[in-house]
């Protein structure tokens, strides 16, 4: 058996890429539910954080703090395992939504605070001196201005939270890796593993070119 | 004819530093004040405390019409009845010029676009700027700009508008456009409190002239009781060091 026999062995891919390919569709629903749910909590998050009542912002602080240290395996884990023993059972896939937005609002929120504290003081003061209230303010002057700036971080934190969703693999979610792990238990042989990579390879590669445009373009922009 | 705008008792402290010494004054309707005096003086302090920028200490209070500024219900209010100029412009860069100067009238008077547009139009004539209204406010130069932010100003039609030094950031070759736009704004009755350091235009446009220094108001006077005949020693000395150049 040689190295092509083993991890590129083609009939084993064309045989399991349907499976792999429903794998995928897991995958993104996760991804993109959990990116959706991360960018409100986020947002609202970065909002309370630098507006709300000194106690509010301590409290969110700590959460968004929280968020970033804890691994989010392990709280997948905790969701999944833990929480069923004090009645909050949540199916594989909520537990696996809940654990990705939980930590994608954190890091969100502290992407949107950096880019509405880029906003020049100048912005708030004209807003204000115009007799704008507080939602306008935010809605028509200060977001618009704070979400080219974000866009870039973001879109990294959105390729961050569909690589992660592999992690929904430990709490049997049918997902990409998953999927692509059974397979190779079925074949005996680890191709599949090699063509789940490339998929996601191939899906998130585009996303990351992205960004890259976006910050040549954003960084030549005047303003 | 009652006061526009009563100051009393106004006291500012930055932390230990006090900025502003129990200031009083009152500025009648209609009239035109150019406040002047050196850096670090509190002129800029004194017209950002008029519309709340900058929150001073409890016991002063400023009448707005009738209406006291203090934080809370009516100071949103209060802003949109005093228009406010800045020095560095701050236009609201994703907007165009056009619709920088609809914004505040549609979100905080609840105007229509179309009554908006129409009357950014005629401001924008009004100033000049009728051919940019389309391009975005980083394609003007300092002085359109700076014509645009009073456009953006007046389209609330304020009671009182405040200029903080609003052509010290200019080339010199741009501020006569914005002073011209002052000047004929001057005639047409608004109340106008300007911070500046252009002593031609205040000896030619105020009705009255407020010398500061030290957080304090040395002496209030005609321009030619102020820049002819000044009381105080610190005021000769300033207009001394500013006009003998």
């Amino acid at each position: 058996m040689d190295i092509f026999d083993t991890f590129f062995n083609v009939p084993v891919l064309i045989r399991t890429f349907p499976l792999l390919m429903s794998g995928l569709w897991i995958t993104v629903q996760i991804g993109v539910v959990s990116i959706v749910a991360g960018l409100v909590l986020g947002m609202a998050l970065a909002l309370v954080r630098l507006y709300a009542a000194r106690w509010l912002q301590v409290i969110a602080k700590l959460y968004i703090n929280f968020m970033r240290s804890i691994p989010l395996l392990v709280l997948l884990i905790i969701i999944y395992y833990a929480l069923p023993f004090v009645g909050i059972r949540l199916s594989p896939f909520m537990s696996a939504v809940s654990a990705l937005s939980l930590v994608s609002g954190a890091y969100t929120a502290e992407i949107f605070r950096a880019g509405i504290e880029a906003i020049p003081k100048g912005q708030f003061e004209a807003s204000s001196a115009l007799g704008l209230g507080y939602r306008h303010m935010m809605v028509d002057v200060i977001l618009p201005q704070a979400i080219r700036i974000v866009i870039p971080p973001l879109t990294n934190n959105c390729i961050n939270v569909i690589k992660d969703t592999a992690l929904a693999s430990v709490v049997a979610m049918p997902d990409l890796l998953k999927q692509a792990t059974q397979a190779q238990a079925l074949a005996a042989n680890p191709s599949p593993l090699i063509g789940a990579a490339i998929i996601y390879v191939v899906f998130l590669w585009p996303l990351v070119a992205a960004v890259s445009r976006l910050e040549r373009s954003y960084g030549k922009a005047d303003h | 004819m009652g006061s526009t705008i009563r100051i009393s008792n106004l006291c500012k402290k930055f932390g230990t530093f006090t900025a502003l010494h129990s200031l009083d004054l009152e500025i009648a309707e209609g009239e035109v004040v150019c406040v002047i005096g050196p850096s670090g003086s509190g002129k800029s302090t004194l017209i950002r405390c008029i519309n709340l920028l900058e929150p001073f200490e409890p016991q002063s209070r400023i009448l707005v019409g009738e209406v006291p500024v203090e934080a809370g219900r009516n100071l949103e209010k209060v802003r949109a009845d005093v228009g406010m100029v800045f020095q560095s412009f701050n236009l609201f860069p994703h907007l165009t010029v056009l619709r920088n100067v609809m914004l505040a009238p549609m979100r905080v008077r609840g105007l229509t676009p179309a009554r908006a547009e129409t009357r950014a139009r005629e401001l924008l004539a009004r100033v000049g700027i009728e051919g940019q209204a389309e391009k975005y406010p980083g394609k003007l130069s300092g002085g359109q700009q700076q014509r645009v932010a009073i456009a953006r100003a007046l389209a609330m039609d304020p009671k009182v508008m405040l200029f903080d030094e609003p052509t010290s950031a200019l080339d010199p070759e741009m501020v006569g456009e914005v002073l011209d736009v002052m000047k004929s704004l001057a005639g047409t009755g608004v109340t106008m409190v300007v911070v500046t350091h252009e002593m031609g235009f205040a000896r030619q446009v105020a009705d009255r002239v407020v010398f500061m220094d030290g957080g304090r108001i040395v002496e209030t006077g005609t321009p030619i009781q102020i820049f002819d005949h000044p009381q105080h020693e610190r005021t000769r000395n300033f207009l001394g060091a500013v006009l003998n150049h």
